[in-house]
């Protein structure tokens, strides 16, 4: 017993972390419209997102009660007529850590506010290349997958089944076409055709006559090996499903998805992440909760092998080679030295398993399999990292 | 009929005993079948297969292996088996979502580790009664007692720490980092050393008891494999702690280390998704649990060569060894 007492006074002196080390982050929602879609059946998930985060402060705030750190979390919502710039501004008067919920352009213009020279932003929201691209920004990391990871992880799995004769269907929204963009650049990155291609056309009520309209509307496709859908509102791609006229595999927005994550995700100790989710917040975890986690988690790791709080060293330390994430993803996930994104491993899914997880065997890379997964540091036209 | 084949097997098990004095058994649990398999180490088959709580995990025997103990993590509890019957004679509180545990040397006290709830339960196997809960990290798993039994070991996965409890008062007097994702702890050379395997580091830690210091970190490459797939998880030590055989999780490999260099010597190819093991009585084979294959694989451990694969039930995770009754 006396042994063990001094073996704790010892380590008063051998733990430098036991000095006071405090961490607050602002998270930050925009609010905006969203188009009708034909279907009423997927209410949106309340504090989708910021439940994550608060998932992520919880683990952050055990981990660090070992070690006299801190956390807090501040959240505010930018409403439809608000100024979201001015949200950010006193957000960011308060602490350089922001996570952001928002749309490419006003993740942009938070960006180049004054107040976030120096500031540390995530955006858990938008999935647009060219935020990793040509409009990448020295102060924001992303930890939600772009668009083009997700569509690379899927056309790995069309070249491995062989499905090489390829259509698509195409919504009009823009999120729709900016996929329907991306999954071209996927498909020609890896070797693949696309046969023929469709825009939807919004006109019919398909709850109604799906079973009339998607045959006819499919039928001139002829034969092909898969259908790929844009639509990621979700809005027609539901009644595609089984009502086409050749009876071939749907992948894309509906059917077999690319996904960041999925409540069907239970290897790689993602059971424990699921259950603690769900405890918290009686739903299940989307991608976009899973990348607030992330972020969080990244800032949490980042206190924790550093013990500092101040933006300029928790950014050196995550985009150096030290850092890792423990992310339930079955490997350590780290951020592109060259884009600020967060390198992981992409779920393929249905709604009830999980098929595969990208990238998939084979797909070899010079230095990370990861990187075969989005744009990788030869193609990228990022320069605020460079 | 089924009575008359366990009898014969137990004349044969007992006709063993007095000719060979290492005849066992492996015990694993298969966490999703609700069951643990029986392996005779002669053998090398299956010999039974009993039901257990939903989604066994950590299996230890007490002393005298007349009991087994098996975390039934989604029944939230310790189940207490008749090894010989195969008859769970009670559960024990264990708080929930018991993943693993430890059997302090006085073979009463069971430290448990609660993954979902962030505490290690310390449970009276007597009086049936929680003793203590202890706050740890997120996602505690890997236990461990020094052999003196002052000391005991929660590490925490994503928390990434080594937590060290004082068992007399049950309170935390160090926390100590680790890489990303530990799994599994052991005491080694009378308690001088206490080991981590980090899943999602890659490593194993090696810490002087003494004062809670890094004394040794070692790394794996196994080739042909990439380094983001070599994971160590469960681990053991062979005669006089000379070595260590280390699973190397989805790299489908184990590593043997030698303990006193810190060296890897060797590895060795075994099933999918290698998790845990045990040895046989003298230590000349190794038992690994392969979740993915859902097989269990012979070790040859003075050559160090695999010798045969088992097929037990769906996802093996935990191995223990007992004596044949």
């Amino acid at each position: 017993m006396k042994r063990l007492i001094w073996l704790m006074a010892i380590c008063l002196f051998c733990q430098p972390a036991l000095a006071q080390v405090q961490l607050q982050a602002g998270y930050l929602q925009v609010e905006v419209e969203r188009p009708p879609t034909l279907s009423n059946l997927d209410p949106l998930p309340e504090k989708n997102g910021l439940a994550g985060a608060e998932l992520g402060l919880r683990d952050n705030q055990t981990t660090g009660k070992f070690l006299g750190q801190t956390y807090e979390l501040a959240a505010a919502i930018a409403e439809l007529g608000d100024d979201p710039l001015e949200a950010a501004k006193t957000m960011l008067a308060a602490s350089p850590y922001l996570i952001v919920d928002a749309p490419a352009e006003v993740l942009l213009a938070i960006a180049d506010l004054p107040e976030a020279e120096g500031a540390l932003l995530f955006n858990i929201s938008a999935g647009d290349v060219a935020l990793r691209d040509t409009e990448c920004r020295a102060n924001m990391l992303h930890s939600l997958p772009s668009l083009a990871m997700r569509t690379d992880a899927l056309a790995q799995v069309l070249v491995q089944k062989r499905w090489t004769d390829l259509v698509m269907i195409a919504g009009s929204f823009p999120e729709d076409r900016a996929y329907a963009d991306a999954m071209r650049g996927s498909l020609k990155k890896f070797g693949l055709k696309l046969s023929d291609e469709k825009q939807w056309d919004a006109g019919a009520d398909m709850r109604r006559t799906a079973s009339q309209e998607i045959p006819l509307f499919t039928q001139g496709f002829g034969d092909y090996d898969a259908m790929i859908l844009a639509d990621e509102l979700h809005d027609f791609g539901r009644y595609v499903l089984y009502n086409t006229w050749a009876a071939r595999p749907i992948v894309g927005s509906e059917g077999l998805t690319a996904t960041t994550w999925s409540p069907v995700i239970e290897q790689w100790g993602a059971a424990q992440l699921q259950s603690r989710f769900r405890e918290l917040h009686a739903r299940d975890m989307t991608s976009q909760d899973y990348a607030a986690w992330a972020a969080f988690r990244t800032l949490g790791e980042a206190v924790t092998r550093t013990n500092a709080s101040d933006p300029e060293t928790l950014r050196a330390y995550i985009m150096s080679d030290a850092f890792e994430l423990a992310g339930f993803k079955g490997r350590p996930l780290t951020y592109r030295a060259w884009n600020g994104q967060l390198r992981q491993p992409i779920a393929i899914a249905h709604p009830r398993a999980l098929v595969a997880q990208a990238p998939l065997e084979g797909f070899l890379h010079q230095t990370n399999e990861l990187d075969s997964l989005g744009r990788d540091r030869l193609e990228s036209k990022c320069e605020a990292y460079q | 009929m089924i009575f008359k084949k366990l009898s014969a097997l137990s004349t044969i098990a007992c006709m063993l005993l007095s000719t060979a004095a290492g005849a066992g058994e492996i015990w694993v649990t298969n966490e999703k079948d609700d069951t643990v398999s029986v392996i005779d180490t002669d053998t090398l088959e299956v010999i039974q297969t009993y039901e257990t709580g939903e989604r066994p995990r950590g299996i230890t025997f007490s002393k005298d292996f007349s009991r087994v103990y098996i975390c039934a993590s989604d029944s939230d509890a310790v189940q207490v088996i008749d090894p010989n019957t195969g008859k769970i004679l009670h559960d024990l509180p264990s708080g929930e979502d018991p993943e693993q545990f430890v059997l302090h040397p006085d073979d009463t006290h069971l430290y448990i580790a609660n993954e979902d709830d962030a505490i290690t339960t310390v449970v009276n196997t007597q009086t049936r009664k929680v003793v203590a809960q202890i706050d740890v990290g997120v996602e505690p798993e890997g236990m461990a007692v020094s052999p003196d039994g002052k000391i005991a070991i929660t590490t925490s996965e994503t928390t990434n720490m080594a937590h060290w409890i004082n068992t007399e008062t049950q309170e935390l007097f160090a926390n100590t980092l680790v890489d990303s994702r530990p799994r599994h702890a052991e005491f080694a050379k009378d308690g001088a050393e206490m080991w981590v395997s980090s899943e999602i580091g890659g490593t194993l830690t090696i810490f002087d008891t003494a004062n809670q210091s890094e004394k040794a970190k070692i790394s794996f490459e196994v080739q042909g494999v990439h380094q983001d797939r070599v994971q160590p998880v469960g681990f053991e030590f062979t005669n006089g702690d000379t070595h260590a055989f280390v699973a190397l999780g989805p790299s489908n490999h184990i590593a043997v280390v030698n303990a006193e260099t810190f060296e890897v010597e060797d590895y060795i190819l075994v099933g999918r998704r290698v998790w845990h093991m045990a040895f046989n009585a003298d230590k000349s084979q190794l038992f690994t649990t392969n979740g993915v294959s859902g097989d269990v694989t012979v070790i040859d451990v003075a050559s160090r060569k695999a010798l045969k694969s088992i097929k037990v039930g769906r996802f093996p995770w935990g191995a223990a060894f007992r004596p044949s009754p």
